[in-house]
């Protein structure tokens, strides 16, 4: 009988199972951002277990509130700074140079396929975009991810998501993902793996595969239907993607692509492994969509939502504030100007990214169409520091969560794809390009 | 070990979630205490008033509560407010994980076994008492008694037991 991947990353990383159903994992990775790690910090000095497992292993940046807006923020990143100091973490992105968390990390080149990660935040699922096993996790879990290098999972079940068929113009990840979540529900992959696979991922006859960007859109809400982890097979993409880490360039190099992608087909799943369930969705019907209400599997067609007020767009997160999505965003906004109405705010997810769509001239185009650009950061996605709504305001959002409160207390979020919030900002209301 | 249970507060919804629980603006802090006059302040329930936590020490709820946010400052609003068990019928995983975690009970009961106590408890003054030895619920108000039994896994159980997963990994690894 086959295994799936989730079943073989388990396998090659068991440091103990204490009871039957609790495998507790050798980690690969634990990443850290200034939120929920200064408590683990204080609470392991207070223990006087002030150690780390293995500082090559934990990668660390400050992304949630950058730069600090207050006292409170500050004494956070001084704990994480500071912490990072004392111990030799070379790999500690501070303001300046850093990042939303699930957007630095795969663009520093510290994901591979096979690896296990936890980090204290949900959507550390996107970084099984590269075949990984990755979990957000508590600051409890995380203070022993960072003392032993070990965290236990219930061994979880996979979930087999087919998309088939072929995206429609106008069409993306973040609608695919939708569509996921409406299908299955918030709580539909509970102590899952989440499996994409299908055409739509990984290409067909005629139907590119989805670059390694569209992936991270899917993986990063496979924990709005309750996930523990999203993933997608390793293949060329992925490989393509890694490559100046992994190649003659990179630390461990592999001597040729090819060698790479051989290596990695250890780490896919069997044709013939057993799955909790399989889910079927024709891609080729979905329309660009978005969230209406308080929770992300109520989504309705851009269509049907033609006409909502929104006062806010904002462009950005660890879902969507990446190249591909800040080059489809200016692509619809060039030329054009926002509704005197909107304010429009775009974070490109990291400095790097920022530097990118600078050199490209894509900042200008949000610039001129009257946005506001920030730097990167989580900003506005969860309403704790700044792009706060105001009681009874909406917004048009790239992010993930659309919970109740989440942008500012008394606030709407609408989520969609960057396309559709771009035209949205244009239009003044919910709007699909196509329409403008 | 500690004792488990205290007055009831009924929350009749289903997946009530992290940013409900505790909303991001309070992450700044850095201690549990400072969490505790903030829970469950944007709690999207008719009639539910974030004064009736007072005093209580128990809640009973729905399906997938705690969805959403790896935040563990959701389990320890709750704590530092005198809550150290939520009862319902499914958690988010890394919620419940955390429960356990901090030496917290999240205990699952199948829907008909919650339908049948939010019929008999909810609206009136209840008092849960939870054995683990047994690992049993005994819910008691309005001159009603019922007992309940729930699953507690070996590893939840040694977490509870241990006092959190620190001093669980600190012992084992």
């Amino acid at each position: 009988m086959g295994k799936t991947l989730a079943e073989k990353i388990f396998d090659a990383h068991v440091a103990d199972r204490p009871f039957g159903d609790t495998w507790v994992l050798r980690l690969d990775r634990v990443f850290c951002h200034e939120i929920t790690t200064p408590i683990a910090i204080n609470d392991l000095v207070s223990k006087k277990l002030d150690r780390v497992f293995d500082k090559t292993k934990l990668k660390v940046v400050i992304d949630h509130v950058s730069p600090a807006k207050d006292s409170k923020t500050a004494q956070q990143g001084k704990i994480l700074r500071d912490w990072a100091r004392r111990h030799g973490i070379k790999d500690f992105f501070d303001i300046g140079r850093n990042g939303v968390c699930h957007a630095i990390f795969p663009e520093k080149g510290f994901v591979r396929p096979g690896y296990t990660i936890i980090m204290g935040d949900s959507h550390t699922c996107t970084h099984g975009a590269f075949g990984a096993f990755a979990a957000g996790v508590g600051t409890t879990d995380l203070e022993v991810g960072i003392l032993k290098g070990v965290c236990a999972f219930r061994k979880p079940e996979t979930l087999r998501i087919n998309l088939n068929g072929k995206l429609s113009k106008g069409v993306y990840a973040k609608d695919v993902i939708l569509a996921i979540i409406a299908k299955i529900g918030v709580a539909g992959a509970t102590d899952k793996v989440m499996e994409l696979r299908g055409p739509v991922i990984e290409g067909a006859d005629g139907v590119p595969a989805l670059s390694m960007e569209g992936r991270m859109t899917i993986c990063n809400m496979a924990v709005e239907a309750g996930a523990t982890s999203g993933v997608c097979m390793p293949d060329r993409v992925t490989v393509d993607y890694l490559w100046p880490f992994i190649g003659p360039a990179g630390e461990k190099a592999y001597a040729t692509k090819e060698a790479a992608l051989a290596d990695y087909a250890k780490w896919r799943s069997d044709d013939d492994a057993v799955y909790a369930g399989v889910v079927d969705i024709d891609c080729s019907g979905l329309e660009p969509s978005a969230t209406v209400d308080y929770k992300p599997d109520q989504v309705k067609t851009i269509r049907s939502l033609k006409g909502t007020r929104v006062d806010q767009v904002y462009i950005g997160s660890c879902t969507n504030g990446r190249m591909e999505d800040l080059r489809a965003a200016a692509a619809v906004l060039k030329g054009r100007k926002i509704a005197d109405t909107v304010r429009g705010i775009v974070s490109p997810a990291t400095t790097e990214i920022y530097t990118q769509a600078l050199k490209e001239g894509l900042i200008q185009i949000f610039l001129d169409a009257g946005f506001c650009v920030t730097n990167a950061t989580c900003g506005a996605c969860l309403g704790m520091s700044n792009g706060v709504l105001a009681e009874g305001e909406v917004c048009a959002s790239t992010t993930n969560r659309n919970f109740y409160g989440r942008m500012g207390k008394g606030g709407m979020v609408h989520l969609m794809s960057p396309v559709s919030a771009a035209a949205t900002a244009i239009a003044g209301s919910i709007t699909n390009p196509e329409d403008l | 070990m500690k004792n488990f249970g205290g007055r009831v507060l009924f929350l009749d919804r289903s997946d009530i979630n992290t940013d409900e629980i505790i909303p991001a603006k309070y992450l700044t802090e850095n201690s549990k205490e400072a969490l505790k006059a903030f829970i469950l302040e944007d709690l999207k329930l008719p009639g539910f008033s974030p004064a009736d936590t007072a005093g209580k020490g128990a809640i009973i709820t729905r399906a997938n509560f705690g969805c959403g946010s790896s935040r563990e400052h959701a389990p320890w609003v709750l704590e530092v407010n005198g809550i150290n068990i939520v009862i319902g019928e499914s958690f988010a995983r890394i919620f419940r994980q955390n429960m356990y975690n901090c030496g917290m009970i999240a205990a699952e009961l199948p829907a008909p076994t919650l339908e049948e106590l939010f019929r008999d408890f909810k609206g009136q003054e209840t008092t849960l008492t939870a054995d683990i030895e047994k690992a049993t619920l005994t819910f008691a108000g309005g001159g009603k008694t019922k007992s309940v039994p729930f699953v507690l896994k070996d590893f939840e159980k040694a977490l509870v037991e241990a006092g959190g997963w620190v001093e669980y990994a600190a012992a084992h690894y």
